[in-house]
Parts: structure tokens; sequence; C-alpha cells
């Protein structure tokens, strides 16, 4: 019934950072329109836009650890013609510029791409300064702005290409450490749309980024224990797909949503916000919940914070056990 | 040099922008009236003289471009763009109110002619900056100058000099910024609220060159400007000393006047000042 195809069996997938799916998407968009240009700050292998810089030398303009020029020179760029993708660690473009990118960005709407690479906790060892957990929330409630948070490599390649030619502002949100592969070179991505990637009846998984292929897991242990989950992965934090997601809630009557990521603000507060006011579910949000990571090895972190698949059934578990008395 | 008759010509504009602002302060009942006056020579130049621009063509890819950085000081960039035929003298009555297209500060998205959307301390530079590299290093085809007004106590914010050494490191020799060295903010002096000087030091130590002349006199712009123009190595910084309120004997030097507007009585007697002063 998926029209999404994903690999044949979660059982020990390939793993491949999130961030060199974009480091080959970029190559990809540079090559299909010269008016792409790349800005780094001081973080050009890091944040994979070394290829690129190789490709495209005349291309690729590095700005020294100065993220609010990053984005107001990409501004100026974009204002003279070009297609400017932007990056830096997260904690700090979108995490120190946000003001820089509301006014010569999304307000001044110029198509400016926002990189932000190591988010979640996957940044792991490096600890909390920067492990970026805000992001989403910062990003999403800026007007004209794109929010993707793709699921792994692959997506992260067709994300980027899709920024590259929709003529907005865009963030998109990458991680360093490797993830579980689960989407294919066939499966559909548009900016805007969630898929359902799995069909379920007693309880919707929806997940964004890194989150998503915890969920598959976390459905795989439910339906041993005859618990029929259905999991939509959702990449377009905004424009949120609103009629994918209230057609799997009014499906359910049950919303969970899973993040790497402050639940404060973030994707589960956007669903939260479009299922209150159209179609009141009980919903449960995970993610981090108002407080900031730690040094660790990013499973260990995840883990630690209840957000692996064998976790996310456990507590989805109690939540069913519980609704049924 | 500029013969008398254009230096007149510039001055006699700065004053009809200086009325135009005057007037359009009174009417919206806000806004900032010091720093729109003082800039109102190096406005008039910009637009009247060293601009090639056609209002008719706000597009046109072959423009110059400028860019207000210290956004609050639009009144007197909407007075030059109407003046200069971008948009009819009436429309500036609507300064600041709902619906118009002269928001309290510039909107690109709202007015064709505007470069960038400004107010936002310390982003213009840079911006500017991103135009510049893009004419000087990836379409060289269109060569074309890029000016960015800043306020002194914009040179506060740290972005600001980011765009300083970038520019620099990229040799944008046709990028040429405009301080306006009025000596105030608004919670002060400058040198009592953040101190600036020497500031032309500071630019020429981030690898500008750097250029100090009297901001109201439109021949030290005339002058500076060409000085500018011709400098193709380097950024240049013109460090344009100006009087805050110029023109209007009870605004001059005076912090106070930063943020606020006349009443609708100081406006015209500041309109009568302005009269004595051509004459002076
Ligand atoms: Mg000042």
């Amino acid at each position: 019934m998926s029209a999404f195809p994903t690999i044949s069996s979660i059982e020990d997938p390939a793993h491949e950072p999130i961030r060199f799916g974009f480091g080959r998407g970029l190559v990809r968009a540079g090559a299909a329109d010269d008016r792409v240009v790349a800005l780094c700050a001081d973080l050009t292998e890091s944040t994979q836009m070394h290829a690129f810089k190789e490709r495209f030398p005349e291309r690729f303009i590095e700005v020294g650890v100065a993220e609010q020029n990053l984005v107001t020179v990409a501004s100026g760029m974009a204002r003279a013609g070009r297609i400017p993708f932007t990056s830096s660690y997260a904690a700090f473009s979108p995490g120190r510029n946000w003001e820089q990118i509301k006014t010569t960005a999304c307000l001044n709407d110029q198509p400016v791409k926002i990189v932000g690479s190591h988010t979640g906790l996957n940044v792991g060892p490096d600890g909390a300064t920067h492990q970026m957990l805000e992001d989403i929330a910062l990003m999403r409630v800026l007007p004209n702005m794109v929010v993707v948070a793709p699921g792994d490599s692959i997506e992260a390649e067709k994300a980027t290409m899709a920024l590259a030619s929709n003529g907005s502002p865009g963030y998109l949100r990458l991680a360093r450490d490797p993830t579980p592969i689960f989407t294919t070179d066939e499966s559909p991505f548009t900016l805007g749309r969630a898929y359902v990637i799995r069909a379920g009846t007693d309880l919707s998984l929806l997940g964004t980024g890194t989150m998503t292929f915890e969920l598959l897991v976390a459905a795989e242990v439910l339906d041993r224990t005859g618990v029929h989950a259905e999991v939509l992965h959702v990449p377009t934090v905004k424009p949120l797909d609103a009629r994918t997601i209230l057609a799997s809630a009014a499906k359910t009557g049950l919303v969970v949503t899973a993040e790497e990521a402050q639940v404060a603000g973030g994707f589960g507060s956007a669903v939260a916000e479009l299922l209150s006011a159209e179609l009141p579910t009980r919903l449960v949000r995970l993610g981090v919940e108002d407080r900031f990571g730690e040094s660790g090895r990013p499973r260990e972190l995840l883990e630690k914070f209840g957000l692996t698949g064998e976790h996310i059934a456990a507590r989805v578990q109690a939540v069913v056990t519980v609704g049924r008395k | 040099m500029s013969a008398p008759e254009e230096v007149d010509r510039l001055e006699s504009i700065a004053r009809d922008l200086r009325r135009s602002v005057l007037a359009m302060l009174a009417q919206a009942g806000s806004g900032h009236s010091a720093g729109p006056l003082g800039m109102a020579e190096i406005i008039a130049v910009m637009y009247f003289h060293t601009l090639r621009h056609d209002p008719a063509r706000p597009d046109d890819p072959d423009r110059d471009i400028f860019i207000l950085s210290h956004g609050h000081t639009a009144p007197i960039l909407y007075a030059a763009m109407a003046h200069a035929g971008y948009f009819p003298t009436d429309e500036l009555m609507t300064l600041r109110r709902l619906g118009s297209r002269l928001q309290g500060h510039p909107e690109r998205t709202a007015l064709p002619g505007l470069e960038t959307t400004s107010g936002p301390l310390g982003c213009g530079l840079s911006q500017g900056a991103g135009i510049a590299y893009v004419s000087e290093h990836l379409d060289r085809s269109r060569k074309r100058f890029v000016y960015v007004a800043m306020g002194d106590g914009e040179l506060n914010e740290g972005n600001i000099w980011e765009a300083a050494m970038f520019a620099a490191k990229y040799r944008l020799g046709n990028l040429i910024g405009l301080v306006d060295r009025n000596y105030i903010q608004i919670d002060g002096r400058t040198e009592e609220v953040m101190p600036l000087d020497d500031l032309a030091a500071k630019w020429r130590a981030f690898g500008w060159h750097t250029i100090e002349t009297d901001g109201n006199s439109v021949s030290g712009l005339l002058a500076a400007l060409g000085e500018a123009r011709a400098v193709s190595d380097r950024p240049s910084a013109i460090i344009a000393h100006t009087v805050p309120g110029r023109g209007v004997d009870f605004m001059e030097y005076d912090y106070r006047w930063h943020g606020k507007p006349p009443t609708k009585d100081q406006a015209l007697s500041a309109i009568d000042a302005l009269e004595a002063d051509a004459r002076r």
C-alpha cells in the first residue's frame, strides 16, 4: 500500500552521516544551476562543502568564523541573483545569527539557505554546547522559511536539490555521525510532503530527521505485542503536511511524535498546534524535554534520553496500556 | 573639480529633501529627525549625482547599488527616491501609516527601488559586500559600484567588522562605505556610549582605503567619492563628518532629536530655519 519504498528490512541497515548526502546534493545542485554558490564559516569539510569547493572553486566563498556575516553576505549575493547555501554547525548558524536570518533572508525575502550540520544528540562527545536542539523551534517561527530535517543521507541529497530550486529561504537540518539509511533512491521527496512509510491502525508514529528510523524499529517491536502502529515520515517541518497527518490521526486516534530536538517549539509542538486546532487527538511528544544534552556516544545519549526504537516502543506501550484501561 | 553650479544644484536638492523630511515626520508623528537631516547632502549626492540608476527601471541589472544600513534614517532616503521619480512625492506623507509602502524602516518587498530590508543595525555592509563580491568575482560583465551608508553608532555592531574583514580579504574595490559620523546615538554621544575614535585608523587597520570629509559639504563628498571610486584594489570607507539635525538650529548637535519627530509647529519653524540657513 505504501507509495514510499523503504529498505526491505530494518535489521542491520547501512549507515552514513546525513551531512554526506548534503555534500553530494550541493555538487549536483551546483552542476545543474550555475547560480548556486556556497559559503562556509571555517567548517568546510565538517559541513561537507569541500566537494563543492573542489568542483566549483570560483563559487565557494570562505567567510571565516563569522556566522552573522555568513548569512548577511549570502543575502547580498541572493540580491545579486545567486542561490547561496551557507553552512556551519547549527549551534552557531542558526544558533548565533537568528536576527540576521529573520531580517535579511526572511523579511527581505531572499533565497538564502541555512545548512545546520551537527544537530541533535548525535553530535555526541562534543557535549551540550555543540548539540543543537533548538533549531527547529527557531526556524519554524520565521515567515517565508522552509524547514527540512531529512531522515537519512539519501533524502538529504534530494532535499538539497529541492531547496536549491524552491526560491525561498530554507533551513536544512543535518547530523554529524552515521545514522541508518532507510529510504531508497526511488523514495519520493517533495518539500512540504509527509509520507506514510508503514501502515497501521492503532496509533500514528510521526518522526522527523533521525527519529523516523527509530520509529520503524519501535513499530516492529510493538507489532510483536499486537499493537499495529502507522509510521509517518515528516521531513518537512514547515510547511507541515496537514492533510497526511490529519488523515492518519483520524484513523488511529493516538499520535506520537519523535524528534532529536527540544520538544518545546519543535516538531512535536508543530503537530500539537495542528491537532489542537483541527482535530483534537491524544498526543505524546517525544524528544528532549527542557534540558540540555551532555557528552557521550550518540547511541548512549539516545538511550539516556529514551529515544532509541526500543525505548520508544516501551514508552508507547505504557501509553497504549493506560489508554485501554 | 566639480563646477560651482553643480554644487549649488545639489545643495538646493539637499534643502528640498530636508523640507520633505520635516513635513513627513510631523505628519507621521513618530520617527527619527537628527540622522535624516544630517544625511541630506550624502543622499542628495548619491541619488542626484553619483549613482548610476534609472527610477523607471528599479531592477536594471546594470544599476549601481545604494544600501541604507542604518534604516532608521529612512525618511531622507524616501524623500530622495520620490524627488528622483521612483514614486510620487505625495506618497511621502504616508510614511509609517498602515498600508503604506513607506514602512518605518525600509522594507525591500514593499517598495521598488529599495535594495535591502534594513533597520536592525550592522547588516548592510555585509549585504553590500555580497553584492560587490558577485560583481567583482562572479559576474564581471557587470561592473557596478556598491555604496553602503552606515551610522556611527551602528559601528558598535560586531557584524560590521566581520564584513570589513571580508571585504578587505576579497579586495572589493567596488565597495564604498559611507559612515555618517555625527557623534550621536540613542543613549547619548558616541564617545560616551562606546568610544569609536580613532575611527579612520580602525578602518585602515582593517585594510580599507580611508577618507575623511565634511559630510555636509557637497564638494567635499564629491571629492571623496571620486577618490574612493578610483581605488580598485581595496574597499573604501568615507568617514563623513555630519552635523545631526543639520539645517535646523534647535536640533543641531542635540542627541535628544535622534529618535523623535518635530511637532507640526516645530516642523513649520524648522522649515523657516532652513530658508534662513539657505540665505546664510
Ligand atoms: Mg550617529
